[in-house]
């Protein structure tokens, strides 16, 4: 995959990041001591073999007509037990550290959902959705798969290395002399390559994710670049970006292509150096043939870890920096848990008021100064003014996604930092500018606020919202399944979707945040005497560019800045001739 | 297959030399151990130093050749890979910025990055890897059989019959793992969605308190996905000690049977030895093999889906003078009667089952329906109408996007089919819904590959009041917009899309849905800007706002894809209920 070729920055905190993974790691202790003790017999056991092997080869070759056979069948039968056994311990090791491992990303997913559930929206308004999707799908992934590969490995190469080490030193010290020579070889040279690959490598995937960046950019706006005949500029970008994609891969892969062959000849080495000198000790007498034979089969189990070196040590420090990623979205602040003693809020009338609330999302910018308002039950409060003018922000404060710097917010003349943050944002209905809806079906959709809805419910909220009749033309009704990009629903449709939505909530205080920016006029009109049904009776909160929707809210609110620079109702405003009437001249210009 | 051969072939020689270089570092390898087995048997009993410092030269001389060789040709084979790949991505990409909008519609954006993505990547590895381990791992497989048949040919019997099964074992337990990771791969996708939709929608989540819900959801997903991951997992972690196993069950059946017929007096001690040592060469050939059949299959499917966009058929061509439809109106742009529905059923090859299902139902209702108008050059005409009714479609008929089904399109008394496709697009300044902005300087944004002289730059972005906010900036036109232009407001956004729109003095403006995000004051500048700065220029306005284009010549009242309504500002006010109706919800009281 192209993204594990991503060489990532190393851990800041190695050690520390280490340990808390080892806690992680330690809920299965019991379970990884059995594995480290399985990894040792079947290494162990693998180690043997040649041995038996070797073993068997000698009484082997005493020559025509004097093999004892007893003898022969004897280590054979050692032989084959030896691996037999091996191999059956290797794939219950694979299959338990598949299981560990996937459970502890199965883990570590869900501590980061649910952590994610806790934490304020300013995180999110904050982080990119990408970013932390990323830390997900792909960091988990790199932590579970070193975990389930790689820690075998290492053991598995410990061992094996140790092992078959002592076992030639066994057979014959001066042969063993060899290793001593092709060990470090193979390591300062895998080491050395390194260096050189590293950033070769990063510059690949660099390359790689500016060309998937320019793809993704250029497609998206493809109807654009064929209505202005700008393909022919396009592709010569695409071939600066494409060419230097290929370069990049060309010259990491050109350093990185030598490395398998050039190991591989440094262990041929050892085998030409075995080779000679085992036959000059044979002459000498000092070792059989069955010996050289075995000492080549364990010669050969070298090869295979010094092989792996390079690769465990950049999984294992990416798996470390990943792990850190995750630990450090893990380490964010939640959301403040509800004050001691907080009530819940139940009799709801629909009384609030700011009371010199200020605020800012970034303690040295203020956004709100001091803001007063007071909204009676049943009333229409109208926020009006241009974008970024802090309109928003009040329904983030009202909702408290975020908390007030100074002043309160009271709601049925308590303090609503006072109420549990569940019962206080159920008193509110909310109908966003951002439709959202998610994967399910239209009938998941509309019931999301109220669990176990009747299916009248949300035909009638579904009528009301004037979107029934759309829903019924399509191919499963309200079993059609509609999803988050929605490619088959409009901007507009989605959006009366949650106005359906709102209507089924059925809450006493409502917000309406551009609610129907994205409904056209046409249809705008149409649902005009349902919206107004939501609104009856309820405290609302409206946000809105058409000034002609507001036109008979209570108080209108106009905003500039962050101030409200005007507030009264549509009449007292317009003979104000200030902000407001201006705003609303223009519309006739 | 056939289709990266037709890429790769260009380079067969380099292939080919790669390949004979390759050939003889594999055959010098599996000398390697004969060597080793003559100097041990032959050599050594000898007692002769010097003779078996010479074959020790020998094998030194073998290693250094098949580093170097091997060396030589890996590089070879990225470099085939790295030209190879750069020119399928580059038909890949030009193909796709070309395709009409029915085939864009059918293959979907995301699905076209990841053929650009992970699909050319899969194809870039397998041609290198093909090279690599193509030759080596058959050469190892079926040399070391070779090798051990001419050696003892009853010992070799053994490994003829183990390395066929060892093969079906592998192959078998491989392909069964490749379903289980389709799998595994939707699984992730299930996660990153719940993710996605809780991140956006944490306002609602939240309001809602249903964050135990969502727990939950994602509860259920996570869990099987472990579940499909273990199973995958495990499956594709079998090969490995498979292979082992039965080798060295084969390795243990060599040395009985070895040990026999050393008794029997026709086979060497050494011989047995140089046996221990092409059985892992088998392995390592059969392993190779197994990666490489791995790597196929999944070229396969990417090479698949590649050359279902490359080798698409070229839509909208434009058609010859006398199949072209002829027209007695003498206005600017004259529909004729037009019908037209997206989605139709001809486009389904190399179709995602997705994407049918989008179509199903849904945007099969037609679209268009008896469309009959005329704009005079010069004119201006607004188009007004609810979400769905059909206004975009009409710009993608006019600029040809997709053809109409019924009915014929005009512009300046030519048939629109018969325009050559550039040509015809030079004469819009056009800004689309949700247009696009790119990563690049303000200046190209608005002058767009177009030779644009500095004056009509800085005219434009007057004219679209982003002369105000552009200069406003240390380094005004040459100021950086990032990709989609997250660096701009949305009303940013929409001036500088006009500007570029209104850069090249385009003979048809059309702009759609465009100064949703101006205010009614900068709304107003602008169309007051085009009607004296670009008189020459037909206008076309597709808007929510009536206030946008009451003042237009001419506008027409869309609904569910057909007229209902055309005339003046006035004469709507007039005769269209549904005008008026959006009138009085718009602007208050008549």
């Amino acid at each position: 995959m192209a993204a594990r070729d991503t060489i990532r920055k190393k851990p800041k905190d190695t050690k520390g990041t280490f340990m808390r993974l080892l806690r992680y790691i330690g809920h299965y202790k019991w379970i990884l001591m059995l594995v480290f003790a399985l990894c040792f017999i079947s290494n162990m056991l693998a180690l043997l073999g040649p041995s038996m092997a070797g073993a068997a080869i000698n009484e082997a070759s005493a020559g025509a007509g004097k093999v004892n056979f007893d003898r022969v069948f004897y280590y054979a039968r050692r032989m084959l037990f030896c691996y037999v056994c091996s191999s059956l311990i290797t794939v219950s090791i694979n299959i338990i550290m598949m299981y560990v491992s996937k459970w502890i990303a199965k883990g570590m997913r869900k501590d980061v959902f649910e952590k994610l559930m806790r934490m304020p929206v300013g995180y999110f308004d904050r982080n990119q959705a990408g970013d932390i999707i990323s830390r997900v799908s792909y960091d988990i992934d790199v932590v579970s798969t070193c975990l389930a590969t790689d820690v075998v490995q290492i053991l598995t190469s410990l061992v094996t290395v140790a092992g078959s080490f002592s076992m030639m030193l066994y057979i014959s010290p001066a042969l063993a002399g060899v290793v001593v020579v092709t060990i470090p070889a193979a390591v300062i040279y895998v080491t050395k390559m390194r260096k050189i690959t590293q950033p070769r490598f990063a510059r690949r995937s660099k390359n790689y994710g500016i060309m998937n960046g320019f793809v993704e950019e250029m497609f998206s706006g493809q109807k654009t670049i064929m209505a202005y005949a700008y393909e022919n500029r396009v592709a010569e970008n695409f071939d600066r970006v494409n060419a230097a994609a290929a370069n990049a891969y060309y010259d990491a892969d050109y350093y990185g292509i030598t490395m398998g062959p050039t190991v591989n000849s440094i262990n041929n080495l050892g085998l030409s150096l075995i080779a000679v000198f085992g036959s000059f000790l044979y002459m000498g007498g000092r070792i059989s043939l069955g010996q050289i034979s075995s000492f080549v089969l364990y010669s050969r189990k070298f090869s295979g870890p010094i092989n792996e070196i390079a690769n465990i040590t950049n999984e294992l420090y990416s798996a470390l920096a990943a792990a850190e990623r995750v630990f450090g979205l893990l380490d964010e602040e939640e959301e403040p848990a509800d004050r001691e003693h907080a009530a819940e809020l139940t009799e709801v009338k629909g009384n609030v008021e700011l009371r010199n609330v200020s605020f800012g999302y970034e303690k040295s910018k203020t956004i709100l100064h001091s803001l007063s308002l007071r909204a009676d039950a049943g009333k229409l409060i109208a926020i009006v003014g241009p974008t970024g003018a802090g309109k928003t922000t009040i329904i983030n404060l009202l909702m408290r996604f975020y908390d007030v710097d100074e002043g309160s917010i009271l709601v049925e003349n308590r303090d609503n930092r006072d109420y549990t943050r569940r019962s206080l944002r159920g008193a509110y209905a909310m109908v966003l500018q951002d439709t959202w809806v998610f994967r399910g079906t239209i009938f998941e959709n509309i019931a999301y606020g109220k669990e176990g809805a009747a299916r009248q419910e949300v035909v009638a909220a579904a009528k009301a919202a004037h979107i029934h009749s759309f829903i019924m033309r399509l191919p499963h009704g309200y079993e059609t399944v509609i999803s988050e990009d929605g490619g088959n629903i409009s901007k507009g449709q989605k959006q009366l979707l949650t106005i359906a939505r709102a209507m089924l909530y059925n809450a006493r205080m409502l917000i309406l945040d551009e609610a129907t920016s994205n409904v056209d006029t046409s249809t705008e009109r149409r649902i005009q005497k349902a919206m107004r049904e939501l609104m009856k009776d309820k405290t609302c909160f409206v946000i809105a560019h058409r000034l002609s929707t507001i036109q008979n809210a209570d108080h209108i609110l106009v905003i500039n800045h962050g101030d409200v620079v005007e507030q009264g109702n549509h009449e007292s405003l317009m003979e104000q001739k200030g902000f407001y009437y201006r705003l609303y001249a223009s519309q006739f210009e | 297959m056939k289709f990266i051969l037709s890429y790769v072939k260009k380079y067969r020689a380099m292939v080919a030399v790669g390949m004979l270089i390759k050939l003889s570092a594999a055959l010098a390898e599996l000398l390697l151990p004969y060597v080793l087995e003559h100097l041990i048997d032959d050599v050594a009993p000898l007692q002769k130093s010097g003779l078996v410092l010479a074959w020790g030269i020998v094998m030194l001389l073998l290693v250094v050749y098949v580093r170097q060789a091997n060396v030589k040709a890996n590089r070879t084979a990225v470099g085939v890979a790295k030209r190879s790949i750069y020119e399928i991505r580059r038909d890949l990409f030009w193909k796709s910025v070309n395709l009409s909008g029915g085939q864009l519609d059918e293959f979907g954006l995301p699905s076209l990055n990841s053929r650009m993505t992970s699909d050319s990547y899969n194809l870039q590895s397998f041609i290198q890897s093909s090279q690599t381990m193509g030759i080596r791992a058959p050469i190892l497989l079926f040399g070391g059989i070779t090798i051990t048949l001419t050696m003892d040919v009853g010992l070799a019997a053994i490994l003829c019959i183990m390395a066929p099964i060892l093969i079906t074992a592998v192959v078998f337990v491989s392909m069964r793992g490749i379903p289980l990771y389709e799998r595994v791969q939707k699984s992730v996708d299930d996660i990153v969605r719940i993710m996605r939709e809780n991140i956006t929608g944490i306002r609602v989540v939240k309001a809602l308190s249903k964050e135990a819900y969502e727990m939950r959801r994602f509860g259920e997903t996570n869990q099987e996905m472990a579940s499909r991951d273990i199973k995958a997992g495990i499956i594709m972690a079998l090969p490995g000690p498979i292979m082992t196993f039965l080798l060295n069950i084969g390795l243990t059946i060599v040395v009985v049977v070895g040990a026999y017929r050393v008794n029997g007096g026709v086979t060497q001690p050494g011989v047995i030895l140089a046996f221990l040592t092409y059985f892992n060469m088998i392995l390592m050939g059969v392993m190779g093999l197994n990666r490489i059949f791995m790597l196929m299959s999944k070229a396969n499917a990417s090479a698949n889906r590649i050359a279902a966009v490359v080798n698409s058929q070229d839509e909208l061509v434009p058609i010859s003078a006398e199949n072209a439809a002829k027209t007695t109106r003498e206005e600017y742009i004259v529909f004729e009667h037009v019908n037209f529905s997206y989605g139709k059923p001809e486009h389904s090859e190399g179709l995602e089952t997705d994407a049918l299902e989008r179509f199903d139902g849904l945007e099969r209702q037609k679209c268009l329906e008896d469309i009959d108008f005329a704009v005079k050059k010069g004119g201006s005409l607004g188009i007004i109408g609810a979400t769905g009714c059909g206004k975009t479609t009409i710009i993608n008929l006019l600029m040809r996007f997709y053809d109409a089904d019924e009915g014929h399109i005009f512009i300046d008394g030519k048939d629109v089919r018969s325009y050559d496709r550039d040509e015809l697009h030079r004469l819009f300044g056009v800004v689309f819904q949700n247009d696009v902005i790119f990563a690049d300087s303000l200046k190209e944004n608005i002058s767009f590959g177009r030779d644009v002289p500095e004056e009509n730059l800085v005219d434009a972005a007057g004219d679209a009041m982003a002369r105000e906010f552009i200069e406003n900036y240390e380094d005004t036109y040459d100021h950086k917009a990032v990709v989609r232009g997250a660096n701009l407001s949305g009303g940013q956004r929409q001036r500088v899309l006009i500007a570029r729109a209104l850069a090249a003095a385009p003979r048809i403006l059309v702009l759609d849905d465009s100064s949703s995000a101006l205010d009614y004051k900068t709304d107003a500048a602008l169309r007051r800007a085009i009607r004296e700065h670009h008189a020459d220029t037909t206008t076309i306005i597709i808007a929510q706002r009536i206030s946008s284009i009451m003042s237009l010549d001419d506008i027409i009242m869309l609904d569910e894809g057909k007229i209902i309504g055309h005339g003046t500002h006035e004469e709507l006010l007039q005769d269209c209920t549904m005008y008026q109706e959006i009138y009085r919800t718009q602007m208050g009281n008549l």
